[in-house]
């Protein structure tokens, strides 16, 4: 076998957005590993400017159809710091239940048709549903009760309308919340097999050495709130954010690609990290499958996401039940009035792809005159180069084909959202004969 | 457009063939196929998925019954993909605000995208793009297109049922104001004073926005034979503001040729 190789796939699949990957070897070295996102940048930053407070959440979802509540929450927590309004409680809980409702619908689909084909050896859920009809099927109605909460909530599943600075346009009728009940309750027990599914598989030993960065919240599993904590000991005021994470462009790619400072370095969000550094914090159904699952926590191999996503779904459908079973009236009020003013504000919260980070300064006409928005996948995007080049060598006995699937599947723990951090991937792996 | 392969392959092609292509978007209007959550599993038996980036690792090789476009159209490249789409295509069909009027990302058509970049990219000389965003018909001939930011999913699966039995899609041409009616939602723009796009806005929502006391923002586009200049000007005596309006007209559909001459309209007066 010639010395150097060089792989490549033209378009990456079951990933939501377009990019594409190449890596070149020499023998077992690897010698360039290249992340290349050219979705084509959309400017969201730019045309905020000038823009009404009331629009943000409206504008900032359409930047992902698959997770715009997180762009939403994190939009209107960071507007209402720069104006200075604090929510009630009631509107607190009903956002967490808006929240839960897209992590259930985002990760059951990620879980059951995008990622579980991987480790079962199907291209698809839809093939996988010809052998595993019962699981693809146990997927869909997870993933719809999800998007029957954020319709309830947020009036239709992708890019809800009833979320505003301030609070909700509407509050949820208490009998429409009660209909759900039990399909949530449903939900919660399809959710705990699926964990004891995915638990079972069979997982390439990959621990890496990542640092592992969430919100954590002392008394509740990390989704709008808490402070920013790292495996390596970090632990700051999500307004502190700025002074320890940089963006950084480069030249492969329409996406910004995010360092923890002071040494540059690389780090993991997502459900692997929440569930190592809030492992405490899970409801009581979810911190039981956790500790049964068969893995032990923290966990230092990415592979394991997929489990802790069920985990998560579980912790998702335990909380919204709960919120759900304690609404018995709309509350008196359910937005905050404001006049929008000159003032800055920040906010972190938990997009079910992982830490999602959002700035805005508003000027003296109180149009928003600034916007900083730091996605889940560009924080991760150095982190998955740097798996890759661990990961290649061990792939490297294996024809372009099979070493190509491996190097997706990898790419596909970390349920990139091209879209978020701009977009498209595919896969080039180079072998070149010298 | 990428190459397909069709390894794994051994079905014969005899089911219609559907291809889902993206351009610059939000991946939402493809991600509502996958969303028909009742009917997904019923509708891949019924056609073949055959190209379907976000869903599936399999691609089969092109020519297709029916493609399915999301997203605008921002770059040289993917100028050209269209053009090899359209080729590829019997039946092409847009899905959203994107693909059929430039989507929000439009919204560079009136700035200089020159500055755009700077402000957000160090290295400017690294990104490619055209200096407009804009819709597949502007490219290529388009057979249909599903309105909405997003589309509704309903709207999918009726289009996708119409084509494999061979009839019409049904979907509504006439104005929100009409489903809010039918809904039995009071008008917020008469009772509530609130600028509202119902009355010149395609139907097909559902009329979400005023039953959660909101104004329509024209997610689904211009209706047919509107007159946007007309209803500014009634809100504009009622005391609206002219610079609210041309922001409220120029979002997710601000680019479609009727939303786009009102907001041009109101900014020159």
């Amino acid at each position: 076998m010639s010395d150097k190789r060089q792989f490549e796939v033209k378009a990456l699949s079951r990933v939501e957005g377009e990019g594409r990957l190449y890596v070149r070897v020499a023998g077992n070295t690897v010698e360039h590993v290249e992340l290349n996102i050219y979705e084509p940048p959309r400017f969201f930053e730019s045309f905020l400017r000038g823009r009404e407070i009331r629009e943000v959440p409206d504008i900032t979802a359409r930047i992902c159809g698959i997770c715009p509540v997180a762009y939403q929450m994190t939009a209107c927590h960071a507007l209402e710091k720069a104006l200075g309004l604090t929510m009630p409680p009631e509107i607190r809980l009903l956002r967490r239940l808006l929240y839960c409702g897209e992590w259930i619908e985002s990760h059951a689909l990620h879980m059951h048709l995008l990622h579980a084909p991987d480790f079962l050896g199907y291209e698809s859920g839809i093939t996988m549903a010809a052998d595993h009809r019962e699981v693809v099927e146990r997927g869909l109605r997870l993933k719809k009760i999800g998007n029957d909460l954020l319709a309830v909530l947020g009036g239709r599943a992708i890019h809800p309308i009833n979320v505003t600075v301030g609070g909700f346009y509407r509050a949820p009728r208490h009998s429409e919340l009660k209909t759900l009940l039990p399909e949530l309750e449903w939900g919660l027990a399809a959710a705990v097999e699926t964990v004891r599914l995915v638990a079972g598989f069979d997982f390439p030993a990959f621990e890496q050495p990542y640092d592992f960065v969430s919100l954590h919240h002392e008394n509740e599993y990390p989704l709008n709130e808490g402070r920013i904590v790292s495996s390596s000991g970090l632990d700051i005021d999500v307004s502190e954010y700025e002074s320890h994470f940089e963006e950084r462009h480069l030249p492969q790619s329409t996406a910004l690609h995010s360092v923890m400072l002071p040494d540059a370095k690389h780090y993991l969000v997502g459900p692997l990290a929440r569930v190592n550094l809030c492992l405490e914090q899970l409801p009581p159904t979810a911190r039981r499958e956790a500790e049964t699952c068969g893995i032990a926590w923290p966990s230092q191999n990415n592979f394991h996401s997929i489990v802790a996503r069920g985990i998560e779904v579980v912790a998702a459908f335990e909380e919204a039940v709960q919120i759900v079973g304690q609404y018995h009236a709309e509350p008196a009020v359910s937005r905050i009035e404001f006049t929008s003013h000159a003032g800055e504000g920040c906010h972190a919260t938990e997009a079910p792809r992982g830490l999602i980070y959002h700035r805005y300064r508003i000027g003296d006409d109180g149009l928003i005159a600034e916007a900083k928005i730091v996605p889940p996948t560009s924080q991760n995007q150095g982190q998955i180069e740097d798996d890759l080049r661990q990961f290649v060598p061990s792939v490297l006995q294996y024809d372009d084909t099979e070493a190509t699937r491996r190097c997706e599947h990898l790419i596909r723990n970390y349920d990139p959202c091209i879209s978020c951090a701009t977009h498209f991937l595919t896969l080039t792996i180079d072998r070149q004969g010298e | 457009m990428s190459k397909t392969s069709d390894h794994n392959s051994t079905e014969p092609a005899k089911k219609p063939t559907i291809a889902v292509f993206k351009f610059a978007s939000c991946d939402g209007c493809q991600l509502s196929l996958l969303d028909a959550e009742d009917e997904l599993l019923a509708i891949a038996h019924q056609v073949e998925i055959a190209y379907f980036l976000e869903a599936r690792t399999r691609t089969l090789a092109g020519p297709y019954d029916v493609g399915l476009v999301e997203g605008s159209i921002t770059t040289e490249h993917d100028a050209e993909r269209i053009r090899e789409i359209r080729r590829q295509c019997r039946f092409l069909v847009t899905i959203g605000a994107c693909a059929t009027s430039g989507g929000i990302q439009a919204l560079r058509n009136w700035a200089d995208v020159g500055e755009f970049i700077q402000q957000i990219y160090a290295t400017p000389q690294y990104i490619n793009t055209l200096a407009t965003s804009t819709a597949i018909a502007d490219h290529v001939p388009v057979d249909f297109e599903l309105r909405g930011c997003p589309i509704n999913k309903d709207q999918l699966v009726e289009l996708i049922t119409a084509l494999v039995i061979g009839r019409v899609p049904r979907v509504p041409n006439y104005s929100v104001c009409v489903e809010c009616k039918r809904r039995g939602t009071v008008c917020v723009a008469v009772a509530k004073g609130i600028s509202c796009l119902g009355p010149v806005t395609q139907a097909g929502c559902g009329a979400i926005c005023p039953a959660f006391n909101r104004e329509c923002f024209g997610c689904y586009g211009p209706q047919e034979l509107v007159n946007l200049k007309s209803l500014c000007a009634h809100y504009e005596e009622q005391g609206e503001s002219r610079d609210h309006l041309v922001r409220l007209v120029r979002n997710y559909n601000g680019y479609a040729a009727e939303f786009r001459a009102a907001s041009d309209a109101l900014e020159q007066q």
